[in-house]
Parts: structure tokens; C-alpha cells; sequence
């Protein structure tokens, strides 16, 4: 996927003024948030199974060589094939491989985000095979040649009106006279179109939430049950994951299905949860006669080691985004790559580099929300600190000085004014929210402040934190 | 050759070559000792406990229940469920011994298919293998009397359960798995494909609302059978 995160400012303003995400955007918040909150309390151990979420990641990490050789040698056993790529240009070669010693005209897909980081669709549609997005979300998105706006809830931006819309001009078989009364007939014409897509494919794509290495198995979870379709029906299944993804065992897998759902959409446990292991058994009277995994690391294994480890224990779940005010205020599309929201900010610099995703790490007000929901405690708001840390030292030093944007890189080059112009801004937010802690509304900004109130600065900013804290001896 | 890139570029970054013997020991002792974590509370209950928070967690995610005393009142059940919703009588139905041996002839008018589900199934019979109380979910491990599609093609899915084969946890369902699943081709016990099934599907991709049926089961019926004397209350 082409990012435009370096053009994250134009992005910001123009999604401030669309009317439409901001409705979409205002109506969705509450709910988000809400469903988690309520899955959460009803389940007294949450709490607990986070650490324990976070010390089983901290392990697979820890021994990540070993898990994954331990992982393929047991997809082999079973009749699978894994494909290790180190580059998004391998893997794009590896599934085009497949598909097209597999014949394929038609590749159904199930949601994958690591298919968006490898922009197969592009890459396919190039060599003459169709893909197809089957995720309802996705489904619509790929008619609209738009990009996801949130990990798992992939065209929450868009209303009834647009579905309409993009399947009137897209369906064009079906009669123009046709109703859309309710929600329920959009739903049954895209079941309809694509029951014929599933049946027609000749390989299935899915993504992959983890990998069990005991058992050489892909796990997918999903609402719908078109992973399942796509994995099911069509003649060759190729799995899509990335390194990170492997989990020592099934009581591993346990532990994290408990904290996936509740934190992403706040069920006790998505519909369906499945584990896919090698080909088809001789006897059976169903499934793919063909199983392969493409690994891929594009970028990943640069984070090892770094401070940015942590933010490789993440499973995906977008509690992240749906409590962050920063998203809730400018959408999903604003980040410009694959992954936005709190994760996005913390990844997208790792994975396309910081010179494009340099701006993605100041889109916090570093209110402390994700990281007080994430699953697996990955300390976002540190992550994204780090980041401004490493941005800040790029610009200082002279052979650093890369393009970007001109009035950012002016003040980062001028340290002083920097400081003092964040430092103006914040201490005048502070006082515009003096005595209440949050900013209602702001003269300059009233888009932004609309769909959200400011967590007030406490009249500091990084820098000016930074400073005090080394001269507090505490850095 | 990748794998070997990708393999050397992790030890880099942890800053050591490949792990040690006595290291790899270990974590191939964690690997067979498949260790259990924290398991909540709320299925450590006693039996007809459990089988009630299976049927309110099911309820919960808009599937439904209905009990029965044995196998053989399951064709009435079934063919009130499908009379009461105007649904077809004829079904494709899993090539199951325990589903065979039910006594079908009561109610001739069930048309009955055994084998995989074709597109065209609008009422499909699963065999449930287990079901985990915790939060109402089916496991349904593929095999030649299981097939997959059989749960995910029709628009109204049956599955027949004995009481005796819902547990507490997840983790009681794999070790039921471990425990009885043939030995696969490669020596492993998962077999191709294992759905942990809850409720139908669904989806709230249209402006965040919840719409049941999205490309799977609109409706999800479980015929609760009653072979556990300890599960009734
Ligand atoms: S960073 Fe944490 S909260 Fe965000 S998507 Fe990843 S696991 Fe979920």
C-alpha cells in the first residue's frame, strides 16, 4: 500500500472537514468503548490474563528463532508448505507463485492486514488473476478502491448511502429498480454476490492471528465466516502471516483468545475461531487439497532488540484506536498507511521508516487510554515518545536533515523556536482547560475539539518534561 | 535462504547465535508439557451449572437450545424447529455413526442427506464433538464424519451435543482433542481443521450494526442431549 502518511497534516484537515466521517466517526466512539468496558467487568481475571498475555509474547520473543523453526518443521509434517519471505517483494512473488501454478483465475480473501502491507490485490490484478475481498467491510472498500480506516472494522466510515451507492454501480446484473429498505438488504445482496465468488475461486487467502508452533497450525477469528469460505472451498488455502504471530501452544492460544475478543469488540469470544493444519486428509470429503503459509518478516526483525520489541507482543485487537481520542478525531484514513491509531503510530515509522511515518508519532495527546486497554500492555504512549526521541535527534544532526515537510522541518531545525512554539501552544491549552482537565472547545480548531474533548497539558511539553526529568537525575 | 536471513536477523537483534542445547530442552519441555495458565472461575461449577451457563452464554450470542431426554427424540425436535420457522425438511447431515443410529423413520418427512454440504443446503446437521461452557462455544474438528462445510454453507445449522460432552474451559476441550483424536498423517493429533463455533455469524460492518448471517449460519440450533445424569439439575 502506497503511504501517505507523510502527508499526514493535509490528511488531518481534510478529514476535519468531511461531514460524513465525522458523523460516522461520532457515532461509532461510544459503542466501541462501551462493549469492551462491559465484556471486561464481566470477567473478573481480565486484569491478570493481560500480564499473562504480555509474558507469553515477552517469551515467544525471547525464543522467536526457535519457535518459528519449531512451528514450520510441524506444518511440514502435517502436509503443509511454508514460503520464508524477509521482503514484501518476496512474498508478493510467493503467492503470485502459487496462484498461478494453482491456475488461479479467481483468489477469494479473507480480512487480512498484512495483505495490505503486501498490496496483493495490485500485484495480482497486474498479472491477470482477480482478487476478491470477501469481509463484508473489505468487500465494499475493494468496489470503492479505498483503503481500510481501522483494523478490524474496515469501512465503519462508510453509511448506508455509499453501500447503496458502490453496489449499484458495481452490481450491474441485478435489477436497477431493486430496494435497499434496510441494512439487511445490502447484507443479503453481498452474501448473494459473493456465494458465486467463493464457489468460483480456485485459492483462498486468509491472514493469520497466530501460529501454533506444537501443533504446526494458523488460527483465524472472525464474525462473518468468510475466512472460513475462503479457506474451505477453493482447491489451495495460502495462510499470510507474519513472524510475530507464532504462540508456543494451544493453551497459549487459550489465554489470548480470552483477551482478543472482549478487547476488540467486546464478545466473550468471536463466532468463529479456527484452527487450519496441512491439507486435506485423505478420507475427508472437504477442504484444500493444498495448505501453504507464506512467513514474512518486511521489516520486523529490525524491531528486535530495540525499544521497539514490545510493540511485536500486539494481537491486532484495535482497542487501541477505539479509545483514542487522536482517531476518533481525524479517522482512520488520516495515518495514511495500513495501521492507524495508537499501534499505527508506534509501527508504521518501524515498517515504512520514520522519515515517512515521522508525524505519526505526535498525533497523541498522550492521554494514556491505549496503553490502559491494551491486552498485552504494550506501553504505547512510551513507544511513540521514543520515536518523537529519535526524530528529534535525526533533525539535530546535520547529515540528518532529510526531506519533509518544510514548516516541521524548519522548527525542528531550530530547536529553540520548537520549544517554545509547542510550549506557547500547550501552555495556552492548559489554560483554556484550566480547573476542568479537558478542553471543550477551541477557537482554532473547532473540528478537531468537536468530536472530542483535549485531555488538557498539565502546561509542559515533551521537552520541557524531558529536560526537567534529566535534571531530576530521573532519565 | 530467507529463512535463514530471517532466522540470523532475529539472534541479531536478541543478540546471541542459535539457542543453546540446554535452553532449546526447555522450551521443548514447555512445548510437550503444554502447560495451563490462568483459568477464570466462571465455568468451576458444578455440573448442571455448567451446562446452564453453556445454554445462557449460547442464548447470549443468538443461538438456542433445546433439550432433549435421548437420540431418539431428536427427529421430533428437529422437525418442530423447522416446522415452526416454515423452514425445508430436507437437510444434508454429517455421515456420522451417532447421527445414523438416531431413529429417523418417526418422522418420515425429514429428508435427509448424509455427507459435505452443496451451496444449495438451506438447513444443514452437525455432529458436535465437545462445547465449552466458559463463553457457549461448539468444537467441531473436521473429519471424514465432519465435515467443515456442513457448518458453514447452510443458512439454518443443527448441531446434535450430548450434555456429557460440554466442559468448563477451552483448555478441557483440547485435552478431549489430544485425548481421542486419531493420530494424523505426520504423527499429529490436530486434525485439518478444528472451528470453535460461536453463535451464528454475523456481522456490523454496515454502519456498526449488528446484522445476523453474514456469509455463514443465520441461525444456530444445538440439540442439547441429556446422557449426563450428573448435568441435570
Ligand atoms: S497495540 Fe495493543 S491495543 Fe493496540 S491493536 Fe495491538 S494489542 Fe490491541
Amino acid at each position: 500500500m502506497l503511504a501517505t502518511s507523510p502527508a499526514f497534516k493535509q490528511n488531518v484537515k481534510g478529514a476535519l472537514a468531511d461531514a460524513s466521517l465525522q458523523k460516522a466517526l461520532a457515532f461509532t466512539r461510544p459503542s466501541f468503548a462501551g462493549k469492551r468496558t462491559a465484556a471486561v467487568a464481566a470477567l473478573p481475571e481480565f486484569e491478570q490474563l493481560r500480564d499473562v498475555g504480555r509474558d507469553i509474547k515477552n517469551h515467544v520473543l525471547a525464543n522467536l528463532d526457535f519457535y518459528l523453526e519449531t512451528w514450520s518443521a510441524n506444518v511440514e509434517k502435517s502436509g503443509g508448505i511454508v514460503h520464508w519471505c524477509s521482503t514484501a517483494d518476496d512474498a508478493r512473488a510467493a503467492v503470485l507463485a502459487i496462484c498461478q501454478k494453482a491456475g488461479a483465475k479467481t483468489v477469494t480473501k479473507g480480512k487480512s492486514m498484512i495483505s495490505e502491507e503486501l498490496a496483493i490485490n495490485d500485484h495480482l490484478e497486474k498479472h491477470g488473476i482477480e482478487p476478491v475481498e470477501t469481509d463484508l467491510g473489505e468487500y465494499i472498500l475493494q468496489l470503492r478502491k479505498e483503503p481500510p480506516s481501522h483494523i478490524i472494522a474496515p469501512a465503519f466510515h462508510l453509511n448506508r448511502e455509499d453501500w447503496e451507492e458502490s453496489f449499484r454501480a458495481s452490481h450491474t446484473d441485478l435489477p436497477e429498480d431493486r430496494v435497499f429498505g434496510e441494512r439487511r438488504d445490502i447484507l443479503t445482496e453481498a452474501r448473494k454476490k459473493l456465494r458465486e465468488k467463493f464457489l468460483a475461486a480456485d485459492v483462498g487467502i486468509t491472514g493469520a492471528n497466530f501460529l501454533i508452533a506444537e501443533t504446526g497450525s494458523s488460527v483465524i477469528v472472525t464474525n462473518e465466516g468468510n475466512g472460513d469460505l475462503t479457506q474451505t472451498l477453493p482447491r489451495v488455502h495460502i495462510v499470510l502471516a507474519s513472524i510475530e504471530k507464532v504462540i508456543p501452544t494451544l493453551e497459549d492460544a487459550c489465554t489470548f483468545l480470552r483477551l482478543l475478543a472482549r478487547s476488540a469488540t467486546g464478545q466473550d469470544m468471536s463466532v468463529y475461531t479456527t484452527f487450519s493444519t496441512g491439507a486435506r486428509r485423505p478420507a475427508d470429503l472437504d477442504g484444500p487439497e493444498e495448505y501453504h503459509v507464506v512467513l514474512i518478516d518486511n521489516g520486523r526483525t529490525g524491531m528486535i532488540g530495540t525499544e521497539f520489541q514490545e510493540m511485536l507482543r500486539c494481537i491486532r485487537c484495535a482497542a487501541c484506536m477505539n479509545h483514542c481520542p487522536v482517531y476518533f478525531t481525524v479517522g482512520g484514513h488520516s495515518y495514511g498507511w495500513v495501521y492507524p491509531g495508537p499501534m499505527g503510530s508506534v509501527l508504521t515509522p518501524a515498517l515504512i521508516g520514520v522519515d515517512k511515518a515521522g508525524h505519526l508519532p505526535n498525533a497523541s495527546t498522550f492521554c494514556g487510554k491505549c496503553e490502559s486497554v491494551c491486552p498485552v500492555k504494550i506501553p504505547l504512549p512510551k513507544l511513540m515518545r521514543h520515536w518523537r526521541e529519535r526524530e528529534f535527534e535525526r533533525h539535530l544532526a546535520p547529515q540528518g536533515m532529510r526531506s519533509n515537510l518544510a514548516i516541521w522541518a524548519w522548527f525542528a531545525k531550530r530547536p529553540q523556536l520548537y520549544r517554545m512554539a509547542t510550549g506557547l501552544a500547550a501552555r495556552l491549552l492548559s489554560w483554556l482547560g484550566r480547573g476542568k482537565g479537558r478542553v471543550a472547545s477551541l477557537p482554532f480548531a473547532a473540528g478537531w475539539t468537536a468530536g472530542r474533548d483535549l485531555p488538557t497539558p498539565e502546561g509542559e511539553t515533551f521537552f520541557a518534561r524531558y529536560a526537567r526529568a534529566q535534571r531530576e537525575g530521573k532519565l | 535462504m530467507s529463512k535463514e536471513n530471517i532466522l540470523n536477523a532475529i539472534r541479531r537483534g536478541l543478540k546471541r547465535g542459535p539457542l543453546p542445547d540446554d535452553q532449546a530442552m526447555g522450551l521443548r519441555a514447555r512445548l510437550a508439557g503444554h502447560p495451563r495458565h490462568l483459568i477464570p472461575a466462571r465455568s468451576r461449577v458444578s455440573r448442571p451449572e455448567q451446562i446452564a451457563l453453556f445454554i445462557r452464554n449460547i442464548e447470549k450470542e443468538f443461538g438456542s437450545v433445546a433439550r432433549v431426554a435421548d437420540f431418539a427424540a431428536i427427529p421430533d425436535a428437529v422437525a418442530a424447529y423447522l416446522a415452526a420457522r416454515n423452514l425445508p425438511t430436507d437437510f444434508a447431515i454429517a455421515p456420522h455413526p451417532e447421527l445414523a443410529d438416531i431413529p429417523w423413520d418417526t418422522r418420515p418427512l425429514l429428508q435427509r442427506r448424509p455427507g459435505r454440504a452443496q451451496p444449495s443446503d438451506l438447513v444443514s446437521l452437525q455432529h458436535g464433538y465437545a462445547a465449552i461452557a466458559e463463553t457457549g462455544t461448539l468444537m467441531l474438528p473436521a473429519a471424514p464424519e465432519r465435515p467443515t462445510t456442513l457448518n458453514l454453507l447452510s443458512d439454518t445449522f443443527l448441531v446434535v451435543l450430548r450434555a456429557s460432552r460440554v466442559v468448563g474451559a477451552y483448555e478441557e476441550a483440547w485435552d478431549l482433542l489430544r485425548a481421542e483424536s486419531p493420530t494424523q498423517p505426520g504423527g499429529g493429533f490436530m486434525p485439518r481443521n478444528v472451528m470453535l463455533v460461536t453463535g451464528p455469524s454475523r456481522s456490523a460492518d454496515i454502519e456498526s450494526t449488528l446484522e445476523l448471517g453474514a456469509h455463514g449460519p443465520r441461525r444456530l440450533h444445538v440439540l442439547l442431549v441429556d446422557d449426563d445424569p450428573a448435568a441435570l439439575g
